[in-house]
């Protein structure tokens, strides 16, 4: 399968693609904490930081099986994510940003003086084991459980936190088990991507994972609309895309990739498919439209 | 030795307090967290650079002249990005906006500048006074006045004019201030100018402290300056003081007593720690949420 591929499609390409399945399931995870649950979560990088050093460094000094490998790397950070999900209890909204902010530039600046992760040189010569297929297929599986998970009751009560926190609790929704579930299952995801994207570049370093990483993935999530699957793909997508287009303006990249931000948020204030319901599509669809008076 | 390093980190936190200060003045009345706001520090530190080396303008002027630019450059960020979006999405929307204007901003600077650390030349004389066993310079005495000077300002304005009064107007309930008859439009340019001279003028003290001015000195100075503010209590004019100078002290004190490899994890360590115990900041006023 992988070898097929290879032949047929430029590497070039290929690389594009992977990493917008390594983006895709980091962006899922985020979309889970900030996009559905509404908890805004500024340090997924760290997250992603945590999945890839644990997996780098289990595969440079261990036989292990590679599937164990991502495994542990994205419980070493569903296990940080939990952490972080108990100050998610107390704070909220801006608070709550800084808090990952912070913790994220902590895991950066302990990776920057960690002995087995290379301090500053990070880590080189990781077995290149994310193949088109691992990843085409750890995707199709994280796109699928999310989709199952956002149309099950908990899934509900997740959405519901979003919208009115007190109403949820109200309406007898544990929201203290679900908020540090929603960053656990955010964080899982984030080193899950990260291990991929750490077996996938050979080499990594805690400069990476800074804060435009989280940023970064923070864009996709929002610029695709917040809490939906489409959207966020769609998010992931363009801004993983729109860098490489923009190589004809060369150095002018960033201007215009900062710019694109800007005017897209203008333009589609709730994202790209923030705001379509895909229910009252469907309902309109074979129904001629009929004028409204103007009142 | 404990007094010299809590000198600094006054030195240091208050740059970082002038900083917070716009941090704060945006999000008290729109509820936004202006990431451009680093990058217009940075602006602010090379427009200083390049009226002390190409018009040959002293210090004072200099500052002057960094601030009116700023100034200008917040008014028209504001204008471009951020009010198409007002009123009509959510808040992480804006936020993206001032994400893009962000990256916008360093890489134009990158661009025209090029990507080395650029140095001001002497525009202080480099004296060292001792009192008793403290040194203190005199860039020092100029940060610590010229922040003194402007948070003085900027409190008698806020607290003693009718526009800081509309201001506060403003920051309590945007929707009762428009219904007074208050220029809500123009009272949020407003602030978006105080804040970002403010920004400018930290930025020139900052260039010529460090004597280091590089396009991408805004983001970690931005990061640290938000953090002072929540700090602080976002939203509270005194409170960012406040969390500026206690956030330069804790970042001193952090390299000079553990370690200095991990100064960026003590600080924002120490920062999470205060959040957990106090949700709200340390002057922050805890609002109970309506049903």
């Amino acid at each position: 399968m992988d070898a097929f591929i290879t032949q047929q499609i430029d590497a070039y390409y290929l690389r594009i693609i992977i990493i917008i399945g390594i983006n895709i399931i980091l962006a899922l995870g985020l979309n889970l904490t900030t996009g559905v649950t509404g908890q805004l979560s500024m340090g997924h990088a760290g997250f992603m930081s945590l999945g890839a050093y644990t997996a780098a460094i289990l595969s440079l000094h261990t036989t292990l099986p590679f599937v164990v490998v991502l495994i542990a790397g994205a419980m070493a950070a569903a296990l940080f994510g939990i952490i972080i999900g108990i100050p998610s209890l107390r704070l909220e909204g801006d608070y709550l940003a800084i808090v990952t902010i912070g913790f994220a530039e902590i895991v950066r600046v302990f990776f920057l003086n960690f002995e087995l992760g290379g301090k500053a040189v990070g880590l080189a010569g990781i077995p290149q084991q994310t193949t088109f297929s691992i990843v085409f297929l750890i995707m199709m599986v994280v796109i699928f459980l999310n989709i199952t998970l956002l149309n099950s009751h908990t899934g509900k009560a997740l959405y519901s936190i979003r919208e009115n926190e007190i109403a949820a609790q109200a309406c007898g929704v544990n929201t203290t088990q679900l908020k540090i579930l929603c960053f656990a299952m955010g964080a899982f995801l984030g080193g899950l991507g990260g291990g991929l994207y750490a077996s996938y570049m050979y080499y990594i370093s805690p400069g990476e994972f800074g804060f435009m990483k989280s940023i970064e993935i923070l864009n996709m999530v929002v610029l695709g609309g917040m809490g939906s699957i489409p959207g966020t793909i769609l998010g992931v997508i363009i801004l993983t895309i729109a860098p490489e287009f923009l190589r004809v303006v060369a150095d002018y990249r960033l201007l215009f990739y900062g710019a694109m931000l800007v005017i897209l948020m203008i333009f589609r204030p709730n994202g790209l498919m923030g705001d379509i319901r895909w229910y009252d599509i469907k309902k309109r669809l074979p129904k001629k439209e009929v004028k409204k008076c103007q009142s | 030795m404990f007094l010299q390093q809590l000198l600094n980190g006054i030195t240091l936190g208050s740059t970082y307090a002038l900083i917070a200060l716009g941090y704060t003045m945006v999000y008290g009345i729109v509820q936004l967290i202006n990431f451009a706001h680093g990058e217009i520090y940075m602006f602010g530190a090379a427009v200083g650079l390049f009226l002390v080396t190409v018009a040959g303008f002293s210090l004072v002027p200099a500052l002057l002249g960094a601030m009116t630019f700023c100034m200008l450059l917040g008014v028209l960020v504001e204008k471009i990005a951020y009010r198409p979006l007002r009123g009509k999405s959510s808040r992480l929307s804006a936020l993206i906006s001032a994400i893009g204007v962000s990256i916008f901003l360093s890489t134009f600077m990158l661009l025209i500048a090029g990507p080395n650390t650029r140095r001001y030349p002497e525009v202080v004389n480099p004296t060292t006074y001792h009192i008793g066993s403290l040194q203190l310079s005199s860039m020092q005495i100029i940060i610590l006045l010229v922040a003194a000077l402007l948070m003085i300002g900027l409190n008698l304005m806020i607290q003693k004019t009718r526009l800081g009064m509309a201001m506060r107007a403003t920051s309590e309930d945007l929707e009762a201030a428009y219904l007074m008859g208050i220029d809500v439009d123009r009272i949020i340019s407003l602030t978006f100018a105080i804040g970002s001279a403010l920004a400018g003028a930290g930025g020139v003290m900052v260039g010529i402290y460090y004597n280091a001015v590089f396009p991408y000195m805004g983001t970690m100075v931005g990061l640290k300056a938000f953090s002072a503010a929540v700090l602080g209590g976002i939203g509270s004019v005194p409170g960012a003081m406040l969390g500026g100078i206690t956030l330069g002290i804790l970042e001193i004190m952090g390299v000079a007593y553990i370690s200095s490899s991990f100064k960026d994890a003590i600080a924002f360590g120490i920062l999470i720690i205060v959040l957990l115990i106090r949700p709200q900041g340390l002057l922050g006023k805890k609002i109970s949420k309506k049903v």
